[in-house]
């Protein structure tokens, strides 16, 4: 039988919502307060979902050691305790937590080979949460 | 369709250990875990069913029995029990949170007449949890 296995981490990071398309003004009303110039941080919390079928030797979809080093090597060490807008994933797209679950979907999906992805949700505070699980359910 | 999940928590011990794999194998795939003492989770469960609501009770399913089978199929079997040696499932299979959730479906599925089991998930940790949808 199938399943899906969910661990969720955590990361804290400082952002600053500003596109370099609109205006001073137009970055004020869409932003807010996110827009301001110093920037401002949060503590994440990032939840990967893999899925597959359960291997009858081992009991599982894939092994916890191997999913955590890997978002520890490449997702943790790339954005824990960093200024969002300087690192290379946010060179030209504005760090919000949208674009901070896709750039993190890209990167599992491409290098972790143990399971599927199903989806990558973070919450960017308690009251607010972002999924994606890519553009096609079986891309 | 409506859906509806029902919580209940239970602790457990618990270890891994392959017999076909040699003993570095087994440190190496299941690390910490498989210390032969087992050690313990407290584990939670999270039962959601789907199905129509009943125009004269208003339900989907009468909470009371969905509580009953919890009860009798999971939380006697396996709440305060160590899985490896007290649970007939887990004599030849490794109690991962993936086989729980696994065996809970099992369990709960044929029990089940009057709604549909749509997931069972199964947290180990806060943090950790997998989710079965009865999928081949």
């Amino acid at each position: 039988m199938r399943a899906h296995l969910t661990r969720r981490y955590r990361l804290s990071a400082s952002h600053r919502l500003h596109s370099d398309e609109m205006t001073a003004e137009e970055n004020a009303v869409t932003y807010g307060k996110c827009n301001n110039p110093h920037g401002h941080g949060h503590n994440y919390t990032l939840e990967i979902t893999v899925s597959g079928p359960v291997a009858e030797n081992t009991g599982m979809v894939c092994n916890l050691m191997d999913l955590d080093g890997f978002v520890e090597r490449e997702i943790l060490e790339r954005f824990d305790h960093q200024n969002l807008n300087l690192v290379p994933e946010f060179a030209g797209a504005v760090p919000t937590t949208e674009n901070l679950c896709i750039a993190t979907y890209k990167i599992v999906r491409r290098g972790f080979s143990f399971a599927h992805l199903e989806k990558v949700r973070i919450e960017e505070t308690m009251m607010n949460s972002f999924e994606y699980a890519g553009e096609e359910k079986n891309s | 369709m409506v859906y509806l999940t029902r919580k209940a928590e239970f602790s457990a011990s618990h270890y891994y250990h392959n017999p076909e794999f040699t003993p570095e194998e087994n440190h190496r795939v299941f690390g910490k875990c498989n210390n032969p003492n087992g050690h313990g989770h407290n584990y939670t469960l999270e039962v959601t069913v789907k199905g129509e609501v009943d125009p004269k009770s208003g339900f989907v399913v009468d909470l009371k029995q969905l509580k009953e089978i919890l009860n009798r199929e999971v939380l006697d079997a396996m709440d305060h029990r160590f899985l490896n040696k007290e649970v007939p499932e887990f004599f030849t299979r490794i109690p991962t949170t993936e086989n729980l959730a696994i065996v809970i479906w099992q369990r709960l599925e044929p029990k089940l007449t009057k709604a549909t089991l749509h997931r069972v998930r199964v947290y180990e940790t806060p943090d950790l949890f997998a989710d079965v949808y009865g999928e081949a």
